[in-house]
């Protein structure tokens, strides 16, 4: 029962302190509406178009929002110190990273319902099928910010960790289906598309929007989630590794 | 509340072969110590010294490489966050949050202790009055000056009413006044017994406030004792210091040729410290200089101090540490 107060009051404390605050809720905003924007204008097909670009956007979104933030967050505490009285806190430190990165998995989700929100008033989504819609955008959260915590561990500096998180996100952009099929890409590529979270999240998405998965969704959720264990697992270890050392 | 040599369980943290080394410098190297529990235990020593590393060992933010650690009775090398919940740590920079109030910072750090939410609250309303800082509570952290974030920093520390705490450089950076009202704290919660593991650089202040003092230089003990009997034998010493000008020649040595009894230092030019087993006379010494040429506008009576016995173990004179430790942060 302590430890879940500490828990919930973490993830209370980081929602105020940091995803509640102005700059990171207009962030959430313009950013999915600026690649759905960017997406809509150069698929030059019109509204039709809305639906084969979406899973994409929903993607990066949640990808940028949340390895942005958590990235940031964790590395300014970690630089000011006050990760330290998370640190000695007693409660058990995979439950502490939960609660550090609990934050950033919702602000994640709210990214990802920011585009669907805006193609609603555009195009129909009654065949979205929910079901498949819902944990796939949960496990792409999961996973983005877990990629958030593994560069936020990686690095001493703020500016590092943003410089750090384009070196993983934007090969992303290219390779994980988003926007343009595995099948198309070069061959030499392919096994490096399907050894990145995203490509199972994406895949995941276009099955649940308009149908057009490459995988079984059961493949693609067994993937997704035995990636965010094995995230979790590499940020536990390299923060016992550097911050506990 | 001062206990020697008891037993087992009134041992509140007990260190054995304790090191650590980070690539080739070792850092801590067999570091043994007990303390009592209700004691006010010193950590002296100078920059560099390992202090900081053994706090981090003792307080579960770093992991040994060798030894052996109990805190409360609890072995933290087969479980190193076993002890979190009887610990309270103010670390050397005041690191709470400059976005949240006083309040709100003191309620969050309660809360990662467990405590519900009536409590949390209580509590944080009475150790802002306790810390003179009841009017600050609603203002954000970042607004407040360096003392009253020491004093939001020590609340925080004892915000879960913790059996150890772990007082890293508490009066470090902040002002004369400040230091006065935190020391007075430090005492208050000693006499409610808490066990307090202080290091500082104030040597002065650990003569004050501690029961027993460990000497730590280049990662070793080097003394531990009770301050009383680390001052014993420098108290039975007279010292005299002789303030002059114009003084030609070298003077120390011709004074230690003609008293032989009694040994000179010279710390500075114009500044001689005197020393011997008898009182001293001041008259001839004062005649003798001012044969030679020297004005004396000051002659005067020390009382031999925890300073002196610091310079005498560890060679490293406390203006010196001071110094350092105005270069990196504290500035009283």
């Amino acid at each position: 029962m302590k430890c879940w107060i500490a828990f919930w009051n973490i993830v209370v404390k980081d929602f105020r302190t940091y995803y509640l605050k102005p700059p990171n809720i207009s962030w959430g905003l313009i950013f999915p509406l600026a690649w759905t924007g960017m997406f809509f204008i150069k698929s030059g097909r019109g509204l039709e178009s809305i639906s084969a670009i979406l899973p994409g956007v929903i993607a990066l979104s949640i990808l940028f929002g949340t390895t942005s933030l958590l990235a940031v967050t964790v590395t300014f505490e970690k630089k000011n110190r006050s990760f330290e009285r998370l640190l000695l806190a007693p409660i058990p430190l995979e439950l502490l990273m939960l609660a550090k990165t609990s934050g950033a998995i919702l602000f994640g989700m709210f990214n990802a319902f920011v585009p669907v929100f805006m193609a609603a008033f555009l195009v129909n989504l009654t065949d979205v099928n929910w079901f498949v819609f819902v944990p796939a955008v949960f496990l792409i959260s999961v996973a983005s910010t877990f990629l958030g915590l593994f560069i936020a561990v990686a690095v001493n500096e703020v500016f590092e960790a943003q410089t750090f998180s384009n070196f993983f996100r934007f090969p992303m952009i290219f390779l994980c289906g988003l926007f343009f099929p595995i099948s198309a890409l070069p061959f030499f590529l392919k096994p490096l598309a399907y050894a990145l979270p995203l490509t199972y999240g994406a895949d995941m998405l276009h099955g649940a929007i308009h149908g057009g998965n490459v995988l079984s969704l059961s493949v693609d959720l067994t993937i997704l989630a035995v990636f965010c264990v094995g995230l979790f697992v590499a940020c536990l270890r390299n923060i016992q590794r550097r911050w506990i050392a | 509340m001062t206990h020697y040599h008891n037993d087992e369980s009134d041992i509140a943290i007990k260190v054995q072969g304790l090191a650590k080394k980070f690539g080739a410098v070792q850092a801590v190297a067999s570091v043994d110590f007990e303390v009592n529990a209700g004691e006010l235990f010193g950590f002296l020593g100078p920059n560099g010294a390992g202090k900081t590393t053994t706090i981090n060992m003792l307080t579960g933010l770093a992991r040994p490489d060798a030894g052996k650690i109990h805190i409360g009775g609890i072995d933290c090398t087969q479980r190193p966050r076993g002890a979190q919940h009887l610990i309270g740590v103010v670390p050397d920079e005041s690191n709470l949050y400059p976005e949240l109030s006083g309040f709100d910072n003191l309620c969050f750090c309660a809360a990662l202790y467990g405590l519900d939410k009536s409590e949390r609250q209580a509590r944080a309303r009475e150790l802002l009055d306790t810390f003179d800082l009841a009017n600050a509570a609603e203002r954000k952290f970042g607004g407040y000056s360096k003392g009253m974030k020491r004093r939001l920093t020590i609340a925080a520390g004892i915000i879960h009413r913790p059996k150890i705490l772990f007082l890293d450089e508490p009066t470090s950076g902040i002002d004369v006044a400040s230091a006065r009202h935190m020391r007075q704290l430090i005492g208050d919660l000693h006499k409610s017994g808490t066990t307090i593991f202080l290091t500082t650089h104030y040597i002065d202040e650990a003569e004050r406030l501690c029961d027993r003092i460990a000497f730590i230089m280049s990662g070793r003990i080097v003394r531990v004792d009770s301050v009383a009997n680390l001052i014993q034998p420098i108290r039975q010493k007279h010292v005299m210091q002789i303030a002059f000008e114009n003084g030609q020649g070298e003077l120390t040595g011709e004074l230690s040729e003609a008293f032989p009894g009694l040994n000179f230092i010279c710390h500075q030019p114009g500044l001689i410290q005197v020393e011997g087993k008898e009182p001293v006379r001041v008259g001839p010494l004062v005649r003798f200089l001012e044969d030679r040429g020297a004005e004396v506008s000051e002659a005067r009576k020390i009382r031999p101090s925890l300073e002196d016995v610091f310079v005498q173990i560890t060679g490293v004179g406390a203006d010196m540490m001071r110094k350092e430790k105005e270069k990196t942060g504290g500035n009283q």
